[in-house]
């Protein structure tokens, strides 16, 4: 028994681990991009927005690694520039929707009855909602841009954390700890904050690690679809829709800013699995 | 049965409210639908046109009795007509069900083939070289956008290799497999790790133990226990995938051309075709709230432990 459980401790001590090494690594290329994206301007080596026609449509090479699209722009830079519009959004997105989910769904756990019914109707409508529509909705009244996108997906994705919270902060509110920190006099405010919101957290992370890949290719969509990011906004999911027509002669210009958001989305799941098996090695 | 009663009655007003969004919403975003209308058409409108036409459109009545008149038609089946072609809504959009139905159809029997025996090989043999590859392969088309998938899938296999048309004229088995493909690649990606995660967690219950102690065949138990508990989770995803389906994928539709629904609400949306864009608000609405009432009886049917009283957790 005694050298059977030594050796899964010890193997289970590799995959620990071998796991913070994948949580550095990974964790050390998303701060790459993110700091990418930040100084996207200083590390592009053209102007992105510098058009000129005489080099109109050259395949990559030395000079322009990913080649140049129809007005003579370098792509490398354009992706380098996209790269800020597509990452910064994207994790302000789910900064955002994990923070006011959570919140929403912390209150109405807590609080039940009426308060919860309706928001919790309210989290129904906006799921039915076509995010398209609401899309074009919050175009039609701010004006064009990325912002429209992410408000649109904010407002059709945050229930998905108001579930989740709520669910958890039910679960939470019957344990004995809690009543505990109750009758030591606590406020509602501090249990929420201070005892429920801590230990439901995990999950929550979780949660909003795994959505950064799918909102940020739900982002490009709709700028790929004119619904996002406008020409001559160096996005890339704008900057594949204008390329679409050239796919046959040109593919450069619509497949450099494709492998990017793939290799962007990539890195991020990446981490989320890790963050997942990091925090909850059961799975 | 009385069960079903109840839950068609909570998602009821979930439906009207819908309605009220969606009318409020393209009001405040179409600020003047005849102007927009008079836009597509091309026509330079005098004052006086644009005063009649608003006078017919019912567009001088006060917002609510706007929303009950178009409320009443919408019951009747009357959706008007569209700006853009001047044709019935209705009808142009129930035109537009079959081709995103047989996508919706060849995708998801894609998926299923792909995603649930690939699910179990991955789990059965977890931690092995084939378990690694399985998940590398459905790491990669988790982290694919789909408009990049169809862009690739165009490239190299209409264009490089010329199997497919580019862009199919009308709905076919040929002009199916791109589309279709490209949905099922993320698809089966997303399911493969669900359904490799709930046979996993069946695996290591102890009926499985015991049962392997009493001489029952590995297979037999695959198949018969542990398929069978964690069909509640593949159903519910399934349910879930064709609900959104159904909903047209916009962005694979208008890539490849494909005349439906999700196609029409991209070119509605577009055009600023609100008629249309409230049809297929109305559609997305149907679909959440019966797939919605469909995994309930799911769950239900599967697993009489949930409470007939339907609490929501």
């Amino acid at each position: 028994m005694s050298r059977v459980g030594a050796k899964r401790a010890r193997v289970q001590g590799m995959k620990k681990d071998y796991l913070k090494i994948r949580l550095f690594l990974f964790s050390a290329l998303a701060v790459l991009l993110i700091l990418g994206a930040l100084f996207s301007e200083q590390i592009c080596p053209c102007d992105p927005y510098g058009q000129d026609l005489a080099k109109a449509l050259q395949a990559p090479n030395p000079g322009h690694l990913m080649g140049t699209d129809a007005y003579g722009r370098d792509m490398l830079s354009r992706v380098i520039a996209g790269s800020k519009v597509s990452i910064l959004s994207t994790l302000s997105l789910v900064a955002f929707i994990a923070v006011f989910g959570t919140a929403a769904g912390v209150f109405c756990g807590y609080v039940e009855g009426l308060p919860d019914s309706v928001l919790m109707r309210i989290s129904d409508l906006c799921l039915a909602f076509p995010g398209l529509v609401f899309a074009l909705a919050v175009a039609a009244i701010l004006g064009g841009g990325v912002l429209n996108a992410a408000i649109a997906l904010a407002a059709i994705s945050w229930p998905k954390y108001a579930r989740l919270a709520r669910s958890r902060t039910l679960e939470m509110k019957g344990r004995s700890f809690i009543e505990a920190a109750f009758l030591s006099g606590d406020t509602d405010l501090q249990l929420m904050t201070r005892h429920i919101l801590p230990n439901i957290a995990g999950p929550i992370l979780v949660t909003a690690m795994l959505d950064i890949g799918t909102m940020m290719m739900e982002l490009a969509g709709l700028s790929f679809l004119g619904l996002g990011a406008q020409p001559p906004t160096a996005e890339w999911g704008s900057m594949m829709s204008s390329g679409r027509s050239m796919l046959q002669t040109y593919p450069w210009v619509v497949l450099s800013p494709g492998l990017a958001v793939f290799a962007t989305v990539a890195v991020f799941n990446l981490l989320g699995d890790t963050v997942r098996d990091y925090l909850d090695p059961g799975q | 049965m009385k069960y079903v009663g109840k839950r068609i009655l909570q998602l009821l007003p979930i439906l009207l409210a819908i309605t009220f969004l969606s009318f409020g919403m393209m009001r405040i975003a179409g600020s003047d639908v005849v102007e927009q209308k008079m836009l597509n058409t091309g026509a330079a409108a005098s004052d006086e046109v644009i005063e009649k036409a608003r006078r017919e459109l019912g567009l001088d009545k006060p917002f609510l009795v706007q929303y009950f008149v178009w409320l009443g038609r919408l019951l009747k089946g009357d959706m008007g007509t569209s700006y853009v072609s001047g044709k019935k809504v209705f009808e142009l959009f129930v035109s537009r069900l079959p081709a995103t139905l047989l996508l919706t159809a060849v995708s998801i029997l894609l998926t299923i083939a792909v995603s649930i025996p690939l699910g179990i090989v991955s789990a059965v043999f977890r931690d092995t070289a084939l378990d690694y590859i399985i998940r590398f392969f459905s790491f990669i088309g988790n982290s694919m956008p789909n408009f990049f998938v169809s862009l690739v899938l165009m490239y190299v296999l209409a264009i490089r290799l010329r199997l497919f048309p580019v862009i199919s004229r009308e709905p076919g088995l040929k002009s199916v497999t791109m589309p279709a493909v490209t949905l099922a690649i993320a698809m089966s990606a997303k399911y493969l790790r669900q359904v490799r995660a709930a046979i996993l967690e069946e695996l290591g219950k102890d009926y499985v133990d015991g049962a392997r102690a009493r001489g029952v065949h590995f297979l037999v138990i695959l198949w018969f226990s542990v398929m069978r508990s964690s069909l509640l989770t593949i159903i519910t995803l399934l349910a879930l995938s064709i609900g959104s389906l159904l909903g047209g994928t916009a962005i694979v539709e208008s890539i490849f051309m494909w005349d439906g629904v999700g196609k029409l609400a991209v070119d509605a949306i577009h055009m600023r075709d609100y008629p249309m864009i409230q049809a297929y608000v109305m559609w997305m609405a149907i679909i959440y709230v019966t797939v919605n009432l469909i995994t309930d009886l799911c769950y239900q049917l599967l697993d009489p432990r949930i409470r007939l009283s339907g609490g929501e957790r």
